[in-house]
C-alpha cells in the first residue's frame, strides 16, 4: 500500500536551534500513529510542516504523491486536515458555521456554500454526533463539544490525512476517551491516515496502532505500543524512571512515572 | 405584535430582515433630515416630494419655492451624499480592519491612512501648489496619495520573510503613523498662515461642495466596499488566526493583502474628501456586532449602512448645534462617540462583546 503522508529527510528549525533534523516517516490509510516525546522535541513542528504552516529547510513532505511545498493552500487542505487544540475558538460562531468553514478549500473567495457543502457539513456533524449543537455558539459549548466541532470541521474538508495536535490536552477523562474513540473509528472505518501528537502515553497505548518517539530531531523509535512504550526506551527519552505494567481491562501497556 | 408571536418561519424571516430594514430605513430618514435641516428649513415632506419629483416618480410637479430646489439639489444633497459615502466607507473599512487584526480596537486609520492623508493635505495647503492638478482638486488628491503611500510603506516595513504577521503590521502602522503626524505638526508650526484651514481639515468635515467630489469618490468606494462586502466568508475563516486559516485552505497572505488594499482604498477616499473623522469606523462595527452578531458576511454591509446614517446624523448636529456656525463633524463624532463607546463597553461587559 502506498503512503498517504510521507516525511522525507525533513529538517526545520529556528536560527541557532534546529528542531527537526532529517526526520523520515510514512503514514498509511487506516493507521493511527501517535507522535510522542518530551516538550520541545518537535511534535507540533511536525504538524506545522505537514500542513504548510512552516516550510522545511531541507527535505520534503509528500501528500498523496504531491510535495506540500508545491501545493496551493486550498489544494493541500483537500488532502490534509488539521484539528487544533480548542483553546482559542472565536466564541460567537455557531457550531454549524465552524463546520462549514471546513469547506474553505472547495470554495473561491467570492463563493457561497452550496448544497454539496451543506451536505458534507451535515454528514461530518452526524459522524461526530454534534448535529443537535448546530445552532449553538461555540462559546456556550464545553471543551469536549468544541473539540468535536473542530474534528467535524476537519472531516468536512473530506481529506484523507488527519493531523491532531494534543486534542485531549484540556479535556476531562470522559471527553478524552470520547474524542480518541471517534478519531480511532475514523481511521479504522473510513481509512483515514491519522497522525496525532499526544502527551498522555496511556491514551497512546489504548488507541494508536503505531507510536513514533521523537528525539534529537528525528524518529528515535517507531513501532506498536508494546515495542516503543518500554521502561528502557521511555526512561532514556524522558530522563526519568518509568514503570510499565498491563492495563487491567485492555491489556495495553500502562505507563507510570517515578 | 412581537416577533415571538409569529409562526416560526415568518418570525425567522423577520429576524433575518430586521437589521437590513433598520439600517436602510435610518439611512433614508437621515438623508431626508439632512435635506430638511439648515439655515432655511425645508419641511421633510417637501424634501421627499422634491426627491420623487426629481426621479420622475410624480405625475405633476409639487408646489415649492424654486430656492428649495436649489438649496436641496445643489447644496444639501451633494453634501449629504458625500457624508453618507464617507460614513459608508468608514463603517465598512473599520469592520474589515477589525476582522483582519482580530482586534476590537482597530479602526479605518490603524495603518496610517489618517496621518498619511493629513501629511499630504497639509503639504498641499502650505506649499501653495495649484488648487487643481489635471482637473482634480489638489487637497483631496494629495491626501489620497499620502494615505495610500503611508499604508504601502507600513505594509512593506511589516513584512517578515514570506509573511506579514498582523502584530507587526499593527506596530508598523503605529510607528509610521506617529512619524507622519509629527512631520505634519512640524509643518503646521512652521507655517502660520494656513493653520486654521489645516486644523479644520484635520478635525474632519472638510468638504469641497457640489457633486464633483461625490462623483469622484464613487468609483473607488464601489470597488473597495464591494470587495469588502463580497469577502465576508473568508474573513470569517480568518477569525481562527493566520495559521489555522491557512490550514483550512485559505491563501492567508494574499487574502490579507487584498483586505488591506480594499479597506485602505476606501478609508483613503473618505479621508481625502471629508478630512479625518474619528470614532465612526470604530463604534459602528461594534454596535452592529452587539446588535446583530459577528458574521462578517452581514457585519460589513450593515456597518457600511450604519456608518452612513451615523455620520449623517453627526453632520446634522455639526451644522445646527452652534448655528449659524458649522462645527467640524469630527468634533461631534468624537464628543458624542467617545462617551457612547464607553457606555457600550460597560453595557456589554457581561456578554460576548468580541
Amino acid at each position: 500500500m502506498s503512503a498517504l503522508l510521507t516525511f522525507d529527510q525533513v529538517a526545520v528549525g529556528y536560527p541557532g536551534r534546529p528542531v527537526l533534523e532529517g526526520l523520515s516517516m510514512a503514514l498509511e490509510s487506516g493507521q493511527m500513529t501517535a507522535i510522542v516525546g518530551p516538550n520541545g522535541v518537535g511534535k507540533s513542528t511536525m504538524i506545522k510542516v505537514a500542513s504548510g504552516a512552516l516550510r522545511p529547510d531541507h527535505g520534503r513532505v509528500m501528500i498523496n504523491g504531491f510535495d506540500v511545498a508545491d501545493l496551493e493552500p486550498a489544494e493541500r487542505a483537500r488532502h490534509l486536515a488539521v484539528v487544533p487544540q480548542a483553546t482559542r475558538v472565536p466564541p460567537a460562531f455557531t457550531a454549524e458555521q465552524v463546520v462549514l468553514m471546513g469547506r474553505t478549500p472547495y470554495l473561491g473567495w467570492l463563493d457561497r456554500e452550496g448544497p454539496s457543502d451543506r451536505a458534507a457539513a451535515a454528514e461530518a456533524m452526524a459522524r461526530t454526533r454534534i448535529t443537535e449543537l448546530a445552532e449553538r455558539p461555540m462559546g456556550e459549548l464545553s471543551g469536549g463539544e468544541q473539540q468535536r466541532v473542530l474534528v467535524a470541521r476537519a472531516l468536512a474538508q473530506s481529506a484523507r490525512v488527519l493531523l491532531l495536535d494534543e486534542p485531549t490536552a484540556h479535556l476531562d477523562l470522559r471527553h478524552q476517551d470520547e474524542t480518541l474513540k471517534l478519531v480511532r473509528s475514523l481511521a479504522t472505518e473510513h481509512g483515514l491516515a491519522v497522525l496525532i501528537a499526544l502527551h498522555d502515553l496511556n491514551l497512546v497505548a489504548r488507541f494508536c496502532d503505531r507510536v513514533a518517539l521523537l528525539s534529537n530531531g528525528g524518529v528515535k523509535k517507531l513501532g506498536d505500543a508494546r515495542q516503543v512504550l518500554t521502561p528502557e526506551v521511555l526512561a532514556e527519552a524522558y530522563g526519568l524512571e518509568i514503570h510499565v505494567m498491563d492495563h487491567p481491562v485492555h491489556g495495553t501497556p500502562l505507563v507510570l512515572a517515578g | 405584535m412581537s416577533v415571538d408571536s409569529l409562526p416560526a418561519p415568518a418570525a425567522d424571516r423577520v429576524r433575518r430582515l430586521a437589521p437590513w430594514l433598520w439600517t436602510s430605513g435610518s439611512l433614508l430618514l437621515a438623508i431626508v433630515m439632512s435635506g430638511a435641516v439648515g439655515p432655511v428649513t425645508i419641511p421633510p415632506g417637501t424634501v421627499v416630494g422634491l426627491l420623487l419629483e426629481r426621479f420622475d416618480l410624480l405625475a405633476e410637479a409639487i408646489e415649492a419655492p424654486e430656492t428649495f430646489r436649489t438649496i436641496l439639489f445643489e447644496i444639501r444633497l451633494p453634501h449629504a451624499a458625500l457624508m453618507a459615502l464617507a460614513g459608508l466607507a468608514l463603517g465598512a473599512s473599520g469592520a474589515a480592519y477589525q476582522g483582519l487584526f482580530r482586534n476590537p480596537l482597530a479602526d479605518p486609520y490603524i495603518l496610517g491612512v489618517a496621518s498619511g492623508a493629513g501629511l499630504g493635505a497639509i503639504l498641499a495647503m502650505t506649499v501653495h501648489w495649484p488648487t487643481t492638478v489635471l482637473g482634480m482638486a489638489t487637497i483631496p488628491l494629495a491626501a489620497f496619495v499620502g494615505a495610500i503611500g503611508t499604508v504601502s510603506l507600513v505594509y512593506a516595513v511589516a513584512r517578515v520573510g514570506r509573511a506579514t504577521p498582523v502584530t507587526t503590521l499593527l506596530l508598523a502602522g503605529v510607528a509610521v503613523g506617529t512619524f507622519a503626524s509629527a512631520i505634519t505638526s512640524l509643518i503646521m508650526l512652521l507655517s502660520t498662515s494656513e493653520l486654521r484651514r489645516a486644523i479644520s481639515w484635520l478635525l474632519g468635515g472638510f468638504s469641497l461642495g457640489g457633486w464633483e467630489p461625490v462623483l469622484a469618490s464613487i468609483p473607488y468606494l464601489l470597488v473597495g466596499v464591494g470587495a469588502l462586502v463580497a469577502l465576508g466568508r473568508p474573513l470569517n475563516v480568518l477569525q481562527f488566526g493566520d495559521e489555522e486559516a491557512l490550514q483550512l485552505g485559505l491563501n492567508v497572505e494574499r487574502f490579507k493583502l487584498v483586505i488591506v488594499v480594499a479597506a485602505s482604498l476606501v478609508a483613503a477616499t473618505a479621508v481625502a474628501f471629508t478630512g479625518i473623522i474619528a470614532f465612526v469606523g470604530l463604534i459602528v462595527p461594534h454596535l452592529v456586532r452587539i446588535l446583530w452578531g459577528h458574521d462578517y458576511r452581514r457585519l460589513i454591509p450593515l456597518a457600511a449602512l450604519g456608518g452612513a446614517s451615523v455620520l449623517l446624523v453627526a453632520d446634522i448636529l455639526a451644522r445646527t448645534l452652534l448655528a449659524p456656525r458649522d462645527l467640524p463633524v469630527g468634533v461631534i463624532t468624537s464628543v458624542v462617540g467617545a462617551p457612547f463607546f464607553l457606555w457600550l463597553l460597560r453595557r456589554a461587559k457581561n456578554e460576548v462583546f468580541w
